[in-house]
């Protein structure tokens, strides 16, 4: 196929390790669940609505999924199993928001300003310094200049943790040790950057659970900070979702968008049995592409997301 | 905590509310309610569908016997299911061995070391043990120093070499250290894992083979999909767990993986973290979990955290003073000592009956009291022990002193006036049913 293409293919694999180890049960479910049946009967629908569920899609967006299906069932009368995977290929992958960089190119930066910042952000636990620790490995791979700002001032040892990262990296790191003001480390963080011309920022910012409206409006001060620094910066505002979150990550896409206007979205951590299908309806409801999948735990586990890739893993079928 | 879900059953109840009987038709839709805020609430699927299942069962049976109305009923078996499955009777953690050993395991970012931290807390100073922490992470960075920086903010050792790379060896010689130091706890922290990297699995349960724990804790985030379900039932395979952490109940998740975990592995679920200080933890009490998912609160919980930090001595002094309705502003500074004493503020107001819902969105932080502290520490001793003699020019007086506003210092004064009415007519308990009726509030609260 051709959209594999775009994935070279160790990395292609490692993709495959992760999502099929449990999402290719979803494609022997549902083969069971029409075998020797010639159209979708409800016994099918309610199969699939298990499958869709047991993944975290939900049931708002599973509701949806299958509306959607019943309709074109309705319309159709016929559907065998060859039918019914690409239909729901289609629907699924028609909910996730285009990646506009889901293209062949992989880290690849925006035209524009430089430095083209962008904060990382989410609740506590998901990955975020690693994420960014694996952004900076990229971008500096991808031949682009790099600076790190360590704004999580607050979790234990969390400096030291990204300060391994840009070193590991090879990319210049700005901090002002644990405790700091967070906006005041961002700020720093990229006047050195334009002194240095840097191509990218990464701003790292403390994990924090999206109820807590002290914490959140923190998170506002410090983008509106950097926009005095290089107006317009906050360029990307990347919130990170663990792959094995719940429901509850939709109401973090709400809280966080608010606070910060949130512009793409990192997987994290499925190369395990979560299935991170809560994405889709939060690509769906707000309008926000995923654009970085995390599947492992070394510098280049994380990979441009191509919703194409993440629908077919779902349905694809079992390597022999 | 569980606010949302208690939300979808209030909805889900509403539905049945001014109906006499339950019937088939009837309980189908509540109970398609029931199901969906279960999978809403990160249920297991099938853990989800059977719970309803069983619900029917037992509303259906019972029908007949009683005459109480069916929301009523419905409301009564979810409690006492969601209670079951979430497993009976709270159970203690095992500190049996000297050094007692307990091993920690989990996903990445489910919160070990912060709990690690958090449990050597409260071993130290609930249980007076002397507890020891060691650094098993040998992979993240920088998550040997994580632990050190919680180990130095609540006074406990930390074990830890960062030139060895084996966390059997690490937690081995960490026993060793402290049999030798006098340490009767050792937690061992360690490096999350996925359930599926085999390698990884392979080397936590060879450390548990080393070193034979008393207690191995599973620690899973509260926010934690259907994927809990998996997780939870592969290390329980490589581990045969004790007992479950689950942690991020301060969010606004609706922690259905808690129910998940308990139903798959029936292993109890033994602590909660609920928030990112060293006192943000609590037992796990399935039967208050249960009642707060059904908006009953959590009063027990509540009781037993005034109580202990209770002064008794004060306590009798102050109720002599309300009943003689001579309470004054020194006390009542002190009363919100109390409160800052036994924690979160908005923590406690979510285990009051009732209150869940209205603080689910304010943001009450410890700082809450801090307007009010300023303006009472701004009077003289006469004008606290007699508010009455605050006149304009006091209160103008206080208000500079406070950097307050006079409306804030009057609200203020106003506010204590009617506390005190409300307090007097308390002590009183004949007037106890009248106070209840006035106050509307209550009335969502479910009646058996």
């Amino acid at each position: 196929m051709g959209i594999f293409n775009f994935f070279s293919r160790d990395k292609k694999e490692k993709l495959d390790e992760g999502l099929e180890k449990t999402k290719t049960g979803i494609f022997s479910k549902l083969t069971k669940a029409v075998a020797g049946k010639s159209k979708v009967d409800d016994d099918v629908l309610d199969s699939l609505e298990e499958i869709l569920i047991t993944a975290d899609v939900g049931v708002n967006t599973t509701l949806k999924i299958i509306e959607r299906i019943e309709a074109r069932v309705a319309r159709d009368k016929y559907l065998g199993t060859e039918e019914l995977n690409t239909l729901l290929k289609e629907e699924i992958a028609g909910l996730l928001e285009e990646n506009n960089s889901g293209t062949a190119t992989e880290f690849t930066l925006p035209e524009g300003q430089r430095p083209h910042v962008i904060m990382v952000v989410g609740v506590n636990g998901v990955g975020k310094t690693t994420t960014i620790g694996k952004l900076a490995y990229q971008f500096k791979k991808a031949g682009k200049s790099v600076v790190l700002g360590a704004s999580d001032t607050f979790r234990a040892a969390a400096v030291d943790q990204l300060r391994i990262w840009s070193e590991r990296a090879g990319v210049p790191i700005v901090d002002q040790g644990m405790g700091a003001d967070p906006a005041s480390v961002a700020f720093d963080t990229l006047q050195s950057a334009v002194r240095q011309n840097a191509d990218v920022v990464l701003i790292d910012t403390a994990g924090r659970l999206h109820n807590k409206v002290n914490l959140m409006n923190e998170l506002s001060k410090i983008r509106r900070v950097m926009d005095k620094v290089v107006p317009g910066a906050p360029h990307e505002v990347l919130l990170v979702l663990d792959g094995s979150t719940g429901q509850n990550a939709i109401e973090q896409a709400r809280q966080f968008t608010k606070a910060t206007e949130v512009t793409a979205m990192a997987l994290t951590k499925i190369d395990g049995t979560a299935k991170g299908g809560v994405v889709i309806g939060i690509s769906d409801e707000f309008k926000i592409p995923v654009k970085y999948i995390g599947v492992g735990e070394g510098a280049e586990h994380l990979q441009v997301f191509n919703k194409f890739e993440f629908v077919d893993s779902l349905f694809s079928k079992e390597k022999v | 905590m569980f606010d949302n879900l208690t939300e979808k059953f209030d909805r889900a109840f509403k539905v049945l509310k001014g109906q006499g009987q339950i019937t088939e038709v009837n309980v189908a839709e509540t109970l398609k309610e029931v199901r969906r805020a279960l999978l809403d609430a990160d249920v297991n699927y099938k853990i989800a569908k059977d719970f309803t299942n069983d619900i029917k069962e037992k509303a259906l049976g019972r029908d007949v016997l009683t005459a109480v109305k069916p929301g009523q009923l419905l409301v009564k078996i979810t409690q006492e299911e969601l209670t079951a499955l979430m497993g009976g009777q709270h159970e203690e953690i095992n500190l049996t061995g000297n050094p007692a050993v307990i091993l920690m395991s989990g996903l990445q970012g489910s919160g070990k070391t912060t709990f690690s931290g958090k449990l050597a807390n409260y071993l130290k100073n609930k249980k007076g043990k002397k507890p020891l922490l060691a650094a098993c992470d040998v992979y993240r960075p920088a998550a040997i120093d994580q632990l050190h920086v919680v180990g130095d903010q609540i006074g406990v050792e930390v074990f830890s070499d960062k030139d060895d790379k084996d966390p059997v060896s690490i937690s081995t010689r960490a026993i060793q250290h402290a049999k030798s130091n006098g340490f009767n706890v050792v937690i061992i922290d360690t490096a999350g894992r996925l359930a599926v990297d085999e390698q990884m699995m392979n080397e936590i349960a060879a450390v548990k083979t080393a070193i034979s724990p008393s207690e191995t804790l599973f620690v899973v985030d509260a926010m934690t999909g259907q994927d809990a379900v998996n997780t939870a039932k592969a290390f329980n395979e490589r581990l045969d767990f004790d007992g479950v952490v689950l942690t991020k109940l301060d969010g606004d998740t609706r922690g259905g993986a808690a129910i998940s975990v308990k139903s798959v592995v029936n292993k109890p679920i033994k602590f909660i973290g609920t928030g990112e200080k060293m006192e943000a933890m609590d037992l796990f009490y399935p039967e208050r979990m249960a009642d707060r998912i059904l908006g009953m609160g959590d009063v027990v919980s509540l009781v037993e955290r005034a109580q202990e930090n209770y002064d008794e001595e004060k306590a009798k002094k102050l109720q002599r003073k309300i009943a003689k309705n001579e309470f004054n502003f020194d006390d009542f500074l002190d009363q919100i000592q109390q409160i800052k004493k036994m924690g979160n503020v908005k923590d406690l107001m979510g285990m009051i009956p009732g209150m869940g819902k209205a603080v689910k969105n304010l943001d009450i932080d410890d700082d809450a009291f801090k307007g009010i502290e300023a303006i009472i520490r701004s009077m003289t001793p006469q004008e606290r022990e007699n508010h009455k003699i605050i006149n304009g020019s006091r209160r103008k007086r206080i208000a500079r002193g406070s950097g307050s506003e006079v409306q804030d210092v009057n609200r203020l004064i106003k506010q204590f006036e009617e506390t005190r009415k409300v307090m007097q007519l308390m002590s009183n308990k004949k007037n106890m049913a009248s106070l209840m009726s006035q106050m509307g509030g209550m009335k969502g609260m479910p009646k058996f």
